[in-house]
């Protein structure tokens, strides 16, 4: 295994490198697609570089865990906004995720309904090519449109393009008070409609899931405010049935649908699915059967289904995509991880790869 | 500013290429008469100005489709353009080159509220979208300030930011979607109206990239709920360091204000002698806005007036009133104009980390002297862009070069401190040559490799964003 302890070691282990790289941070999203390669390690690339609480800018090198930058950033009562799900839960893998992989992955909680993705975070990157160059883009400002936006071509790239050295964020305010205000009783596509409603209101709902018949808004705020816009979604609510507002546990609540808990330990295959929220009752018809979890208002459906089904085919004409995120690997490589793209669409991800890494050493195999 | 030799041959074949494109687009899409193509001679950045081989304006996707693949055929070098609102130079003209105007592709294509987006063409312009569903109570958030003006295509082009963005994201954090159309006429659709795209994210890379990667004929864009209300409170300092200061201990505070613009004293004073906003005369003022119920509103205001009241003031000035909030914003939406009152101005766009705020701006003061033009600073305090009006005489010889490279001075004083060229306006051809400030040359290379990708021929706004000498290669190619 190969483990740079700094930038100019990562530049020259890929430029050294004869063969396919494996590029792994905390290695909790494993076992995915077939692992092949020599692995390269972020770990050696580890610290926090910049934290300005008053800028709402912090910077880390990639393979820091990403417990420590949570922890210094709670230290000033302040989060990563798009709230990154624990694979460890879902996987029952070992390790310690790190900054770098949530990047790489575009890993995305809850929140990101209200406050984006990962790649709206993400305000600077520095990474290394798949020729073996030292890359920057972006920088430490959340204001940034010189040159071509790359920062957010990484984000969710699965180090196929480069692997990162650094990652900087916009990071946002903790809030102080949450609450979650929950319709029982719904269906799936009630329950949707709750949602619906809910995020087309002022009341900034920063999480909307559904599950079980009950459809669940969170609102983060001060104590005021949250109580006020609880008061006020029971009454737009009232129309679909016994709204009931929970104080208690609600950091659990969020935490499990985040790391899509309810599958923890289950058989199933669990795929992800990410669709327009007002389709998601339509999902459901098509999966009958499979065990679901809304997210996203909706718009993310994890699906838990018998192992080795392809349920792709059974979307079909639903606009969006399906990526399989719990599967033996005989699986990953059978249906594929990711779902097929259009072919103009393919070209154009075909030849930045190309553009990026001529070799084709970095984690081949790993994005299809 | 040096724009690369027209080719000769292309304009010798102008009446060809004009027929050519006539047989696909509508009567009256191609403007070629000298009197007319005038009118596409520059954007806002009016000191360059050219007019092209021809402008067409074609109504859909697919006759956008056709108008690629006579000019990729032809070789013809291609100038998107919005509304030619741009600062930058972005739509800025070569004498052989087809301006490509989506101003005839404003529809509104769908509407869904359930599922809170919408889709319109390109041409459409910004606040004609929030126009489209404002009466049911809803918006859209990126709010550029020539956004009477400036289209969709053209904010997705520059990445547009705006006031509010502090809160609500720039332009990538608000687009879902869009069908573009690629130089030889391939049409993709990437994303849509779900929230992630699977694969790679060509969408965050054709944001913000000015026209180079392909002409995007219509946007999904996300829309959002208007909060129920919204007051600033305004704040003077004797001292821009304490004003920094207060901006940095506001957000630490966990409120997250919708605004927090700063203007400098050269600035409060132009505008109060313009718009008599009843502004204080001090050293620098803060105006900030926080959105919500009038409980909710006044909890945010209590918390910032507090902190406000830690660094000694010599104003705080809470709205109570619509007509209050209106009065305090008055000096601020009409800084622009009131420098421009008083002189021909140049305004940048460089941002940095909000903690340089005081030593850049005693630098700007400082260099102002060096170079006896005087300067204003208007600022988006809470993201750290800032927008410094440089003022000169357009009829005095050598005053525009002066200002310029004044203006060029202020950006690589924003990045040395951290920062950047630009926050929201774009590189065009204004920061073109400055690019290698902010950049190595490899860094600048990965994104001409990004550009073969979408461009091989590099026919699509050619002579932006990148230095010249480093993308002459490819362009002789």
């Amino acid at each position: 295994m190969l483990k740079p302890m700094d930038e100019a070691e990562l530049s020259a282990a890929v430029r050294d490198a004869d063969g396919p790289l494996w590029i792994e941070g905390g290695g909790t999203r494993g076992p995915g697609p077939m692992t092949n390669g020599t692995r390269l390690s972020t770990a050696g690339l580890s610290g926090i570089t910049l934290y300005e609480p008053g800028a709402l800018t912090l910077v880390a090198r990639a393979g820091t865990p990403l417990a420590e930058v949570e922890t210094t950033l709670a230290a000033e009562n302040q989060r990563l906004a798009f709230e990154p799900m624990d694979h460890r839960v879902l996987l029952g893998t070992k390790g310690e995720p790190t900054i770098g992989g949530v990047v790489a992955a575009n890993v995305s909680g809850p929140r990101r309904i209200q406050a984006g993705a990962c790649r709206d975070s993400l305000i600077g990157v520095r990474f290394v090519d798949g020729r073996g160059d030292i890359v920057k883009n972006g920088g430490r400002v959340m204001k940034n449109v010189t040159g071509y936006d790359l920062v957010k071509l990484m984000a969710g790239s699965f180090g196929t393009l480069g692997v990162l050295s650094e990652v900087g964020f916009k990071v946002l305010p903790k809030t102080a008070v949450q609450a979650t205000v929950v319709v029982g009783g719904l269906d799936v596509a009630a329950g949707i409609a709750v949602l619906s409603r809910a995020l087309g209101s002022s009341f900034e709902v920063s999480g909307a899931a559904y599950r079980d018949g009950r459809a669940m808004l969170r609102i983060e705020g001060f104590a005021n405010s949250v109580a006020y816009r609880a008061e006020r979604l029971q009454g737009l609510l009232a129309s679909f049935g016994a709204v009931t507002v929970n104080t208690e546990g609600v950091v659990q609540t969020w935490r499990d649908i985040c790391n899509a808990a309810v599958f923890a330990g289950t058989d199933h295959d669990v795929w992800r699915i990410s669709v327009k929220p007002g389709d998601g009752a339509a999902v459901a018809a098509r999966l009958a059967g499979a065990d679901l979890l809304f997210d996203w208002g909706g718009g993310l459906v994890w699906a838990g289904v018998a192992p080795g089904n392809d349920l792709r085919g059974r979307l079909a004409g639903i606009a969006g995509h399906a990526t399989l995120v719990r599967a033996a690997r005989d699986t990953h490589a059978a249906l594929g991880t990711f779902h097929p793209e259009p072919a103009g669409v393919a070209a154009l991800s075909a030849g930045l790869r190309a553009q990026f890494d001529p070799r084709g050493i970095l984690n081949p195999g790993r994005m299809g | 500013m040096d724009m690369p030799t027209p080719n000769a041959s292309i304009i010798a074949r102008k009446a060809q290429i004009v027929a050519l494109l006539q047989q696909v687009l509508p009567g009256g899409a191609v403007i070629h008469e000298p009197h007319e193509t005038v009118a596409y001679e520059c954007d806002a950045l009016t000191a360059y100005r050219c007019p092209p081989l021809c402008a067409v304006l074609p109504t859909s996707t697919e006759e956008v489709a056709a108008v690629l693949r006579i000019c990729h055929q032809q070789g013809v070098p291609v100038v998107p353009r919005g509304s030619g609102t741009s600062l930058a130079g972005g739509a800025l003209p070569t004498a052989d080159c087809v301006i490509l105007g989506v101003a005839r592709m404003n529809d509104v294509l769908e509407t869904d509220y359930d599922n809170r987006f919408i889709r319109v063409q390109s041409g459409r312009t910004n606040l004609s979208v929030t126009g489209a569903v404002e009466e049911d109570g809803f918006f859209y958030a990126p709010d550029p300030s020539s956004q009477l003006a400036c289209a969709i295509a053209g904010n997705i082009a520059m990445n547009s930011g705006g006031a509010h963005c502090l809160k609500y994201g720039v332009t990538t954090n608000n687009l879902l979607g869009v069908t573009m159309v690629l130089m030889d006429g391939t049409v993709v659709e990437i994303g849509g109206a779900y929230l992630d795209s699977g694969g790679l994210d060509l969408l965050g890379v054709i944001c913000g990239s000015e026209g180079q990667l392909g002409v995007v004929t219509e946007a999904t864009l996300r829309i959002l709920r208007k909060p129920e209300g919204a007051r600033p409170v305004l704040i003077g300092f004797d001292n821009n360091e304490v004003a920094g200061e207060c901006v940095s201990d506001i957000i630490k505070a966990g409120v997250l204000p919708v605004a927090i613009e700063f203007m400098d004293r050269p600035c409060i004073r132009a505008t109060e002698a313009f718009a008599h906003a009843g502004y204080p005369d001090c050293e620098a003022l803060l105006i900030v806005e926080v959105e919500g119920s009038e409980a909710e509103i006044a909890e945010q205001l209590g918390v910032i007036c507090d902190i406000a009241r830690r660094h000694n003031p010599v104003e705080l000035r809470e709205s109570q009133s619509a007509e209050q909030s209106a009065a305090i914003w008055l000096g601020r939406k009409s800084a622009f104009g009131a420098m421009g009152q008083i002189n021909d101005y140049m305004c940048l766009d460089g941002t940095i980390p909000v903690s340089a705020l005081p030593l850049v701006l005693r630098r700007i003061g400082e260099m102002s002297k060096e170079y006896g033009l005087d300067v204003g600073n208007v600022f988006h305090a809470g993201d750290g862009n800032m927008h410094p009006l440089i003022l000169y005489d357009a009829n005095k010889p050598g005053d525009l070069e002066k200002c310029e490279a004044f203006g060029a001075d202020i950006l690589r004083l924003c990045v040395e401190v951290g920062g950047c060229l630009t926050g929201e306006h774009g590189v065009g051809i204004e920061k073109r040559d400055l690019m290698v400030d902010q950049y190595d040359p490899v860094d600048l290379e990965v994104q001409l490799r990004v550009k073969d990708v979408f461009d091989p021929n590099w026919l699509l706004n050619p002579a932006k964003v990148f230095p010249l000498a480093s993308s002459e290669s490819r362009r002789a190619a």
